[in-house]
């Protein structure tokens, strides 16, 4: 798809890291920033220190739960705290190749969930056709991971409701906040009145209804440079606001903590949170949490088939430390006895109750 | 030694306290840990009633706190300023309502 398309109906806040050639898009040098400082002057653990208290090290996987599937960068929206450096000027996007690959390995895993995410997956020319296929295979639960504003960004996405009803679709959706500024501020004006539409939309064909099978849920991640708060109190309060004020109607809600790389490091050195921030990181590493923590059940492939331990390392191109690389040679018992990747931006995942792509884990 | 009274850092020192005096330094956090929880009292209004009194004793360590935990839990600027004002307005209503004291002296020492 051109970009002058995508351009009309994006929300255009501003360029991906990528686009300007930022230092930090470069996964080396974030990588370098985030072992430096605080951590080798040894003002703060290392994630490697702290983890050896109480876990065996390297860390392990333990039985495989989810294939994460990454269909692209491409997005119509370049929020500010995005972890992909996702925009409308990306244009990396998984080929037919790549996804008969994927399809492949999902008839073979073990696996009881496939998890779509990207960009906006939905951007994807071949994302219904992929869809369609996977849902054939008999995996038990299928997440399309929608920013919501997609649905209602083009003609040819209003329909997407519908489809993913019709492919018994698990839908997460991003709504940082159940307040107009907040959520604008973090994903560009506009988002959250389209967000609202979208959820309108899922509602009405039965998503996120008391009674029905077809899952809505939402996904809370703050909008600073501040940890999210008990997940359950946070979706008390985002079902009433959201049940008042518009009568739309979800499942749950998952509390995601931002993670310290990408375009929410930029915003936090710019801000000059980056330092507070990893301190309140390492202060609330709860070992509760390495027990679950998404690595240990997930695998990450990107949008060029290569595998990674979860969506973070694959944004900091740490490719499982396997044999086995890439979609096109899967084994999944060959990678299962792989040692996961670590490195500072783990904490993210570690503080408080725990944070993955299915909220907190502890 | 520093050479100003206040420095953000040692906010996240605050536990160290502890260290001169295991017991009651136990004790406290015990204690204000326990306040915290829900109760009668969501957690979330006990955080505005915190943000509030952190004005009232002008604590600047206090407001960074709550500032962030009342953005943790959701709670909305609006919401925020709102609790300000309710510590202003009874920190400036305890200066004002010595206006009586002051007004019974005069009719008292006046002829």
């Amino acid at each position: 798809m051109p970009i002058s398309i995508i351009a009309e109906f994006a929300f255009m806040t501003q360029k991906s890291l990528h686009a300007r050639k930022d230092d930090l898009s470069n996964p080396v040098k974030q990588l370098e920033f985030l072992s430096n400082g605080l951590f080798a002057e040894g003002e703060l653990p290392t994630f490697k220190q702290k983890v050896s208290q109480t876990e065996n090290t390297p860390l392990k996987p333990k039985k495989l739960e989810i294939l994460q599937i990454n269909l692209g960068y491409m997005c119509n929206q370049t929020c500010s705290h995005c972890h992909v450096d996702a925009g409308p000027d990306r244009k990396e996007i998984m080929t037919v190749e790549t996804m008969k690959d994927c399809l492949k390995a999902i008839k073979q895993t073990g696996a009881h969930t496939l998890d779509l995410t990207g960009g906006a997956p939905e951007m994807n020319p071949n994302f219904r056709w992929f869809v369609k296929e996977a849902s054939k295979v008999g995996i038990k639960d299928i997440i399309v991971r929608s920013n919501l504003t997609i649905i209602v960004a083009n003609k040819k996405y209003h329909d997407l409701p519908q489809f993913f009803k019709e492919h018994n679709v698990h839908v997460v959706s991003s709504l940082p906040f159940y307040k107009r500024e907040k959520t604008d501020k973090q994903r560009g004006k506009g988002v959250f009145d389209s967000s609202i539409r979208a959820l309108k939309m899922l509602n009405e064909v039965g998503y996120g209804k008391e009674n029905s099978d077809l899952k809505l849920d939402l996904v809370y991640n703050p909008s600073g440079a501040f940890l999210p708060t008990d997940q359950e109190a946070m979706e008390r309060d985002f079902k009433e606001a959201l049940k008042e004020d518009f009568n739309i109607e979800f499942n749950n809600l998952f509390a995601i903590t931002n993670l310290p790389i990408s375009r929410f490091l930029e915003f936090l050195i710019a801000s000059e949170n980056y330092e507070d921030y990893m301190h309140a990181l390492v202060d609330a590493y709860n070992p509760a949490a390495v027990k679950n923590v998404m690595c240990r059940n997930t695998l990450s492939i990107s949008w060029d088939g290569y595998l990674y331990d979860c969506d973070f390392n694959q944004m900091l191109e740490l490719k499982v430390a396997s044999k086995v690389q890439h979609i096109s040679d899967y084994n999944e018992n060959e990678l299962q006895n792989r040692n996961i990747i670590i490195s500072q931006h783990c904490y993210g995942c570690t503080a408080g109750a725990g944070s993955s792509c299915q909220g907190s884990v502890a | 030694m520093a050479k100003s009274y206040y420095d953000p850092a040692d906010l996240r020192k605050f536990g160290e306290i502890t260290e001169w005096s295991e017991e009651l330094g136990k004790k406290f956090f015990d204690y204000y840990g326990k306040v915290f929880e829900e109760g009668a009292l969501s957690a979330r209004e006990k955080s505005l009633i915190a943000l509030a009194v952190s004005h009232v004793v002008k604590c600047p360590y206090c407001i960074d706190a709550y500032t962030q935990d009342g953005l943790q839990r959701g709670i909305t600027k609006e919401e925020m300023m709102e609790a300000v004002h309710a510590g202003a307005a009874i920190e400036g209503g305890a200066s004002l309502v010595h206006g009586v004291q002051m007004m019974n002296k005069y009719k008292k020492l006046s002829m």
